[in-house]
């Protein structure tokens, strides 16, 4: 493949004329082409500038790398460049509406990304002797309050680094209880339309995975779940409100009837923005829930990733959070670690999860989000997010199918089909289409129990103006999908690049660049 | 209420068009008993920028930042500086404020790096391939102990004692659950690389899955992996080395080179700071051949529809969304954005700036521990190391740490706070020394050293 090897003039003839660039550089105007590093960055070129080191006996034993390692270099402004370029080939939700279903994609505050730079935070070793760590202690803990105190439930793990590591704390914290009565369970219950970290998760904890089914209407169908309970049952993951949109109205129910066979019930909190401040899930009958900060707490999501997933959990869980942990006692706040663990009684805890003390820079941000919304502004929050939600779903449900229209008011993400394209049209083509409109997509073809499955979760931080400029764009595009407008399949014909071509990249792998061999030689 | 842009008059309009009377009726599907009737009690009400500002900038002041005073703390966590265009690159809000990237036409920025991180990553590990970030280093290694379980289908890990203990107990933990058998052991004061490599060489055998060595160890020892890499081979095992202090690597040989199979890391180091524990960057790379037993994404070149070089998410068919309880991992987020912070810095340093910062840290490394141990009674238990090294105290050294401390010295850590209760390594503190360290540094800790120890 010699596509495009110098980064700067694309060269593959085209039959299309749209995609075809006209300029000498590829470029068109503010929408700029940039090479790869390897392609204009050099092995002796630096954007640091370091003091002559000392000239001492080597210490190394005798391991001295003596080979080129390959790691090309910018001096400051070309580096600032490249990257600023790269930058402008993105979506973000500081240039426009971002309604991914399932990640909630809120505006993120730039006080938090502040907070977080403070030197007290940023420039903390996590393991400076205590006494000097006092104020990120009593951080963590403040932030853990007020998780609990949200959600109503006594315990919390602050360690796990994402939502999908809560998630594993979650069920090793149930695994743990289990065991500690000598009960050795095997099977974990995960509904059909959960999130592939479910399933995922309860296999990589080291249990089998049995998936129940959905009504018509789409929530758990509590009778197929009772069909599947049973002493070798150790807990179901049930998401709340579900991935359809919608809330589990028989959550009290279904939770009773975990607990009946001494099976715990864990939630994924993925979509807590739809109640927080209005709901508390302990008030439900959970056992265990992750709270994505990236998504509630408004952690901003960097491109996918760094999240943070602290867990909280029910009294009958929470002796068994893993370590390290934070403590009150008086005035002075205490990090429970391995050490501490027999004096201070601590010995259920089922081991560590990670390295150090879990994800403190997200734990700033979300505590400057939650001190600034407060109790009144996050009640706000998911009243706004969930309002908004059925605005778009009443807007649009008209030209979109709506599978579960019928089934009430959605939560915080409305729920369609691709049922009614015309032939040969897709929810892809659907997504293509809006990246045109100049908007990011929403979540295509998840959950899996609906065909062709669009979940727009417009979060509360979009006006109304973003709202009805969206539902006209969306109406447009799924009208021209109806009519089966050819142009649509060749979306998006604005963006940085078009369609890109997944099956290539998936059969012949290229992970890493490779230099040409000319280039290799010349070194 | 200035993150919320809906106005009253707005919401009366949606819920007119929704047909709905007011919000309440929305929250139908809530059991009324579960249903709030306000805001929550107990928690404060919303407040201005300048009171939370003024309230976080309240507890930050009450710790001790590592660029307050004499520094040297190190053991899985490094202070170096960051150039201040990294922290500007990755604020950009095209950066900080985009997801996973799904939609591959509209996050080429994004895709384009990772693909520049992977091929750092892999390039500065001496391996063919690398992912696009984990969680952090600990959790990096144990998903590298569950891939080798599926490449050799064997369940028996061998665990060097130069692992860090947390990286270790993370390993622990996980294993009593799934059931796969970890043979562990402690560092010693008075060992070498050499001895630990033959211990491990003796241990390995034909139950073994993967060998996991820690390179700097935790005492900061080097080792060659070259012999222990082929006896693993030998017994059909691999081997999977760790390295937590990546500037290292612009020095001494990558795990790549002497053998490893699969190399994990933390990516601290470079461009992300230290946070007090994290976000941090795991680094994840192997040799081609395993690549479809990797955990985590992958970003990979591929054409548009016009012919234009693009880059895609791929071979996500090993990932949970798509293999659900078959897939590789459980991982979903990663560490993006502190991928980012890392090539933007490894940009900037290129090979070049690499090799003199790695240069730089060494040679004040070795000055440092020229005079520290001339402190009474202080000894040098590495007899090879790289910006870190471990002394041997005349007494217990967490107490000295903490002595220090009070009087403003963050002179080490000590292996009691990493072993508590292993009475054999309670003298050890570790020192860490990179280029943020002055003379006047060294000479202020090898002073309180004495004074503590007085």
């Amino acid at each position: 493949m010699t596509v495009n090897p110098s980064g700067w003039r694309p060269e593959a003839p085209s039959n299309d004329t749209d995609a075809a660039p006209t300029t000498f550089t590829g470029n068109k105007a503010l929408m700029l082409e940039e090479a790869l590093l390897f392609e204009i960055g050099s092995i002796d070129r630096t954007g640091v500038d370091l003091p002559e080191p000392p000239r001492v006996a080597s210490r190394l034993n005798g391991l001295e790398r003596n080979r080129t390692i390959g790691l090309p270099g910018l001096s400051e402004p070309e580096a600032v460049r490249h990257y600023t370029r790269l930058s402008r080939q993105n979506y973000g939700i500081d240039l426009g509406f971002f309604p991914l279903g399932s990640c909630t994609m809120k505006h993120n505050p730039r006080l938090n990304e502040k907070m977080a730079r403070l030197p007290g935070f940023a420039d903390l070793h996590p393991l400076t002797p205590v006494d000097g760590t006092q104020g990120a202690l009593a951080l963590i803990h403040l932030v853990g309050e007020w998780l609990k105190t949200l959600t109503g439930m006594p315990g919390i793990a602050m360690s796990p680094k994402a939502g999908a590591h809560g998630e594993l704390c979650g069920l090793l914290a149930i695994r743990a209880a289990h065991e500690a009565q000598g009960d050795a369970r095997t099977t974990i219950l995960v509904p059909e339309s959960a999130h592939g970290t479910n399933p995922a998760t309860a296999a990589f904890a080291g249990y089998a995975v049995e998936s129940i089914p959905a009504t018509a209407e789409g929530r758990v169908d509590l009778d197929a779940l009772k069909a599947k309970l049973g002493t070798h049952v150790a807990g179901v993951m049930i998401t709340n409100p579900n991935t359809c949109g919608l809330f589990e109205r028989d959550m009290i129910a279904i939770a009773d009837a975990i607990h009946a066979v001494g099976a715990y019930l864990y939630c994924d909190g993925a979509n807590f923005n739809a109640i927080v401040g209005s709901v508390r899930p302990g008030d439900l009958g959970v056992d265990a829930m992750h709270i994505n900060l990236h998504k509630t707490f408004s952690t901003p999501h960097g491109g996918g990733g760094p999240g943070s997933g602290p867990v909280v959990f029910s009294e009958a869980l929470a002796p068994f959070a893993p370590l390290p942990f934070v403590e009150q006692h008086g005035d002075k706040y205490v990090l429970v670690e391995e050490e501490t663990v027999a004096e201070e009684h601590h010995e259920k805890a089922f081991g560590r999860m990670v390295a150090f003390h879990g994800q403190m820079g997200m734990f700033v941000r979300a505590a400057a989000y939650m001190m600034s919304h407060g109790a009144d502004g996050l009640r706000q929050v998911s009243e706004d997010a969930v309002l908004s939600a059925n605005y778009i779903l009443r807007s649009l449900d008209d030209v979109l199918e709506a599978p579960f229209g019928a089934s009430g008011p959605c939560m915080h993400e409305a729920l369609f089909s691709d049922d009614g394209m015309a032939e040969g049209f897709t929810t892809l083509d659907i997504a293509k289409g809006l990246i045109d409109e100049g908007f990011h997509p929403m979540t295509m073809y998840f959950p899996l129990v609906v065909h062709g499955a669009m979940l727009i979760e417009p979060t509360e931080t979009e006006s109304k103006a973003a709202l009805d400029q969206f539902i006209g764009a969306l109406r447009s595009v799924a009208e021209r999908a109806k009519a089966g407008d050819p142009a649509l399949k060749a979306a998006p014909i604005h963006a940085p690049r078009r369609r890109l071509d997944e099956t290539a990249a998936a059969r012949k792998p290229v992970l890493v660049y490779k230099d040409p061999p000319l280039a290799s030689a010349a070194e | 209420m200035r993150y919320l842009p809906l106005q009253p008059e707005d919401r009366q309009a949606m819920l007119g068009v929704i047909g709905a009377g007011s919000v309440d009726d929305l929250f139908v599907d809530v059991p009324a008993s579960a249903r709030l009737d306000g805001p929550i009690r107990d928690l404060p009400m919303h407040q201005s920028e300048q009171v939370v500002e003024r309230q976080l900038t309240a507890l930050a002041r009450k710790n001790q930042a590592a660029g307050d005073q004499p520094f040297f703390l190190g053991a899985g966590a490094y202070r170096h500086h960051v150039p201040a265009s990294v922290d500007h690159i990755i604020q950009r809000g095209e950066f900080l404020t985009s997801y996973t990237p799904y939609q591959p036409e509209i996050a080429q920025g994004t895709l384009q790096a990772l693909f520049e991180f992977q091929t750092q990553v892999a390039r500065l590990f001496g391996c063919d391939v690398a992912n696009a970030s984990m969680y952090d280093g600990s959790t990096a290694c144990w998903e590298a102990i569950v891939m080798a379980r599926r490449i050799t289908k064997r369940g028996k890990a061998i665990l060097s004692g130069g692992l860090h203990p947390h990286y270790v107990s993370v390993c622990k933990t996980m294993a009593r659950f799934t059931g796969d058998q970890l043979l562990t052991s402690l560092p010693s004061l008075d060992g070498s690389a050499e001895k630990e490599m033959a211990k491990l060489i003796a241990a390995v055998d034909s139950e073994t899955s993967c060998v996991v060595v820690q390179n700097p160890g935790i005492l900061g020892r080097i080792a060659d992996l070259s012999e222990l890499a082929a006896a693993c081979h030998a017994k059909g095992a691999l081997l999977v080395a760790v390295v937590t202090e990546p500037v290292s690597l612009g020095l001494i040989k990558s795990p790549g080179e002497m053998g490893a199979d699969i190399v994990v890391g933390e990516g601290q180091s470079i461009g992300v700071g230290l946070n007090f524990g994290g976000p941090y960057v795991g680094l994840f790379a192997c040799a081609d051949k395993h690549v479809r037993q990797m955990p985590g994404r992958l970003a990979g070149e591929t054409v548009d529809a016009a012919g234009q070089r693009g880059f895609v998410l791929t071979l996500s068919t090993r990932e949970q969304h798509i293999r659900r309880e078959k897939a590789t991992s459980n991982i979903c987020t990663n560490s993006g954005l502190c991928a980012l912070a890392f090539t933007v810095h490894m940009t900037l340093l290129g090979e070049k700036g690499l090799r003199d910062l790695a240069t730089l840290n060494h040679a004040l490394a070795v000055e440092a521990a020229e005079v520290l141990t001339k402190v009474p009674g202080v000894e040098l238990c590495s007899d090879s190391f790289f910006n870190e090294f471990t002394l041997k105290l005349p007494e217990a050294a967490r107490p000295v740490v903490r002595a220090m401390a009070e009087k403003g010295v963050l002179g080490g850590v000590s292996l009691g706070r990493l072993y508590p209760g292993v009475e054999a390594l309670e003298k050890g503190l570790i020192v860490a020394v990179t280029e943020t360290t002055t003379h006047e540094d060294v000479q202020a800790l090898a002073a309180a050293l004495e004074e503590a120890l007085a």
